[in-house]
């Protein structure tokens, strides 16, 4: 998952109403009618903690350049989140499995070298291949050849030099001409074009193998803007590309990616001018939607794609096949009151495990149990076999999360009449490392933002049997069982039974529901047309300033 | 003096291997997986793992990688940052802005501070006196953030005389108002420790016969007063020196300054633990040489110190 930082900090985000309030009527000043195609636009933005690579980045702060700098083979509408060819001409396939890539014409990198199929196969390889310890490997598990590239740990305890790997290449993937290329898949993925127009898909020019490292400073992309100047610690300068073919050309000429290291700092400088986008006001601007007091006009509150989650360790003799448990924790907590008091009214209480804005969600997979019912909850806690004191592990540096695990804690220790205790660990990392290494007994925190707007990314990552992220380690073979047959089928059919997986969770509730996340973003007087993307970033195709 | 500065100079690196070692045992005791965050929600690949501990040793005993550690630093190599610069190069932009950043608060504490010592002393028991005390006692008992965001906000947002933040490269205007913010602990120690110094030396003896011999006041107070009632003040602000110079996490955070406090901090908070103890080992090493340099200034000051 591209991790946002302050959602691994478990920052305080607030989701309001869904509604959009996106208007850019001018309050007086400069008038944003009179757009300025030489304008420079600055973005609010974090330090990126890794190359600029695209197989090596997997969080907000180096995503976010590269977002703007590349374009995949796909790309997002801004207002639907559904996938538009963008390099590629079409991505078909008959059966799932095979996929038939082809490229338009004549696209070319910002060094003049050619974007051909070339450029994906070389670019995915060296993600795939285990010894490069791209970030963003386990994006190329479910493609042919992948095993061969990435040999298992011999003694599976710990760093112990691994086998060589038997093959440096993909072998699903093989060049047909310069501007096709087809993918063999593992297994069948109908969510594959979906999936692509993510950051570990972008195609790498010849001179990124030449000197990965001088590359990662300053990458050459194929997008509509290229990096300039700059560095992680101040930011990076992005000018619009001239030689850029794509229909999505932006009204602006430069766009400066500032680093910030406190989200206050860059909102006092959003009040006072000196900054044109915050794509996430901090906590204390959400207080009484401070923030559109102070931006009226000016902002936006709109779903995301994250979630946030409790899960029931299926490991733990406390929960081991129990389905009730997870039910009559889930009817405890008050998700209402708890998104009003601790969140300023700013997240939506969840209604299952998928978030709004993707393709092929629906409300209410969740049933009776995400719904308030001390009386049902003590029920359930009467059928099921451990009866407590419950804690709940949270990371403590993220803003936020302590209040939000007291106010869980609270929620079920006055409904059930339990013993129930916020469990701090210092810090994600921390709290991670135990997790992982399936050590908690006990409830914990667990969140997840989305890799690309598809259903399929809320569910067979985290809920499938011996999924990287499956953090509860349960396992349901019916729900595996949906999800391969959905994952092989097409359009409504394949949503269809993407819902059933998910209705399948609420069986076992081993993973409880907690809220959906919205972003609220805020910007100067001088933007107009100021939309933000499924990916929380500003989009600098549309945007105009003045 | 020369056998003095070498004997000095040959203490530093007893003290510089046991800070860093220290630094570095405790960095990397600090429990959690160090590369658990910087894979999101999923546990990180066999080959990212494998690759980091390979290239920061560490499936060797501390001892040995701290001995790897101080091998490569003493060839100049001072690690790699996770987004691939090294760490000499990161530290040597920031360091600038760094040094910047502590003249600015220097020059508030000599001035101000020093300037409105004498006048709250020779105003002793006024108004001014009394707003002084008061003020500085402020300052020391509220913590440098609060300090930061209320005037961050109220001088630079709603009245717009300051820049809010500090711009690429820090130029010297921007750094007007972080550089009060973070002198304004010290600031108010200085004044008082100031005041202080200036009453005991007024009521000297050597004061008092300098003025019934009837020289003028200013310069009973410029030659016999001010200058004996410095030493103090300037042991103070030299220490401060080296401490600012270490980087100021707070203030530099407040107003989005990319010196040594925001490397160290970003650092921190991602566990990159190499690079944390390389930038703090820069950071005693500079530490300890304005140390040095500050006991040299006491013997120009005042003639009975000697270093033999």
């Amino acid at each position: 998952m591209k991790q946002r930082r302050l959602i691994a900090a478990g920052a305080l985000f607030a989701a309001g109403a869904l509604a959009l309030s996106a208007c850019s009527s001018d309050s007086g000043g400069d008038s944003g009618d009179s757009a300025d195609s030489n304008a420079s636009v600055t973005i609010y933005n974090t330090k990126p903690e890794n190359p600029l690579i695209p197989g090596n980045t997997n969080e907000v702060g180096g995503g976010n350049i590269l977002d703007a700098i590349f374009r995949g083979l796909v790309d997002y509408d801004p207002d639907t989140a559904a996938p538009e060819m963008s390099m590629a001409e079409s991505i078909e396939s008959d059966d799932n499995i095979t996929w038939t890539v082809k490229l338009k014409a004549d696209q070319t990198f910002q060094d003049g070298t050619p974007v051909d199929a070339d450029s994906f196969i070389d670019a995915w390889n060296w993600t795939a291949y285990g010894p490069n310890a791209a970030l963003n490997n386990y994006f190329f598990a479910s493609f042919k050849g992948y095993d061969e590239m990435n040999p298992v740990d011999p003694d599976d305890d710990g760093p112990k030099k691994a086998d060589e790997p038997e093959a440096k290449e993909l072998s699903g993937l093989k060049k047909v001409s310069d501007t096709e290329f087809t993918v063999e898949l593992a297994n069948a993925q109908s969510f594959f074009p979906t999936m692509v127009g993510y950051t570990a898909f972008y195609p790498l020019p010849d001179s990124f193998f030449d000197d990965p490292e001088a590359y990662g400073k300053k990458p050459i992309a194929n997008g509509p803007f290229q990096v300039t100047s700059g560095d992680g610690d101040t930011g990076f300068t992005l000018t619009a590309w001239s030689g850029y073919k794509g229909e999505d050309k932006p009204q602006i000429a430069e766009a400066v990616f500032k680093t910030y290291t406190s989200d206050s700092a860059g909102y006092n400088d959003v009040l006072a001018g000196n900054l044109d986008f915050m794509n996430q006001v901090p906590a204390a601007a959400l207080v009484d939607n401070q923030y559109q007091t102070d931006r009226a006009d000016h902002f936006v509150n709109k779903a995301v794609g994250v979630i946030q989650t409790m899960t029931l360790p299926q490991y733990s003799d406390n929960f081991k096949d129990d389905p009730n448990i997870g039910k009559a924790l889930s009817l405890a907590i008050d998700r209402d009151t708890i998104t009003k008091t601790v969140f300023n009214g700013g997240r939506t209480p969840a209604t299952g495990w998928v978030s709004p804005i993707v393709d092929g969600y629906k409300a209410g997979a969740c049933g009776e149990f995400c719904t308030y019912d001390p009386a049902k909850a003590k029920e359930y806690l009467a059928k099921s076999n451990f009866k407590g004191p419950f804690s709940f592990s949270y990371n403590a540096d993220g803003q936020g999360n302590k209040e939000a695990a007291e106010a869980i804690c609270n929620s079920i220790k006055n409904a059930l009449d339990v013993e129930c205790n916020a469990k701090a660990y210092v810090d994600f990392a921390t709290l991670r490392a135990d997790v992982n290494s399936d050590k908690m007994d006990n409830l914990f925190r667990t969140g997840w933002q989305m890799d690309y707007p598809h259903i399929q990314n809320f569910l067979e990552p985290l809920y499938a049997t011996g999924a990287g992220s499956n953090d509860g380690r349960w396992s349901n073979t019916e729900f595996d069982d949906l999800i391969k047959k959905a994952n092989a089928a097409e359009g409504e059919e394949a949503y269809a039974d993407y819902q059933a997986a998910e209705a399948l969770i609420a069986t076992d509730m081993a993973v409880v529901p907690l809220w959906y996340q919205a972003q609220q973003s805020v910007w100067s007087d001088r933007l107009s047309n100021v939309k933000v993307t499924p990916k929380s970033t500003l989009d600098l195709v549309s945007v105009t300033a003045s | 003096m020369g056998r003095y500065i070498l004997r000095r100079l040959l203490l530093m690196i007893p003290v510089l291997v046991g800070t860093t070692f220290f630094i570095y045992a405790m960095a990397w005791a600090i429990p959690g997986d160090p590369f658990a965050s910087r894979c999101g929600q999923r546990p990180c690949t066999d080959s990212f793992i494998q690759a980091e501990t390979a290239r920061l040793h560490l499936d060797q005993p501390l001892p040995v990688q701290y001995g790897y550690f101080v091998w490569n630093m003493l060839h100049g190599d001072f690690g790699t940052t996770s987004s691939g610069e090294t760490v000499l190069e990161a530290a040597s932009r920031a360091f600038p802005i760094t040094v910047k950043l502590t003249v600015v608060a220097i020059l508030f504490e000599l001035v101000l501070g020093i300037g409105l010592g004498i006048v709250a002393a020779l105003r002793r028991g006024g108004y001014l006196d009394g707003f002084f005390l008061f003020t500085s006692l402020v300052a020391i008992s509220f913590p440098a953030f609060v300090i930061g965001y209320v005037l961050q906000y109220v001088l630079g947002v709603k009245a717009g005389l300051f820049a809010v933040t500090v711009g690429s490269g820090a130029p010297w205007k921007d750094l007007i108002l972080p550089g009060f913010v973070l002198a304004a602990l010290s600031l108010a120690y200085v004044l008082r420790l100031t005041r202080a110094s200036l009453l005991e030396t007024l009521k000297a003896d050597h004061v008092r016969t300098a003025i019934a011999k009837g020289l003028p006041r200013g310069m009973v107070l410029r030659k016999h007063v001010v200058r004996n009632s410095l030493i103090p003040v300037l042991t103070y602000i030299g220490a401060d020196v080296g401490i600012l110079l270490g980087g100021a996490i707070v203030t530099e955070g407040v107003f989005n300054i990319q010196g040594i406090g925001g490397l160290l901090y970003h650092a921190m908070r991602i566990r990159e633990n190499a690079t944390v103890v390389s930038v703090s080992t820069l950071v005693v090493l500079v530490i300890l040489t304005v140390n040095l340099l500050v006991d040299l200034m006491y013997a120009r000051l005042d003639p009975r110190i000697r270093y033999e």
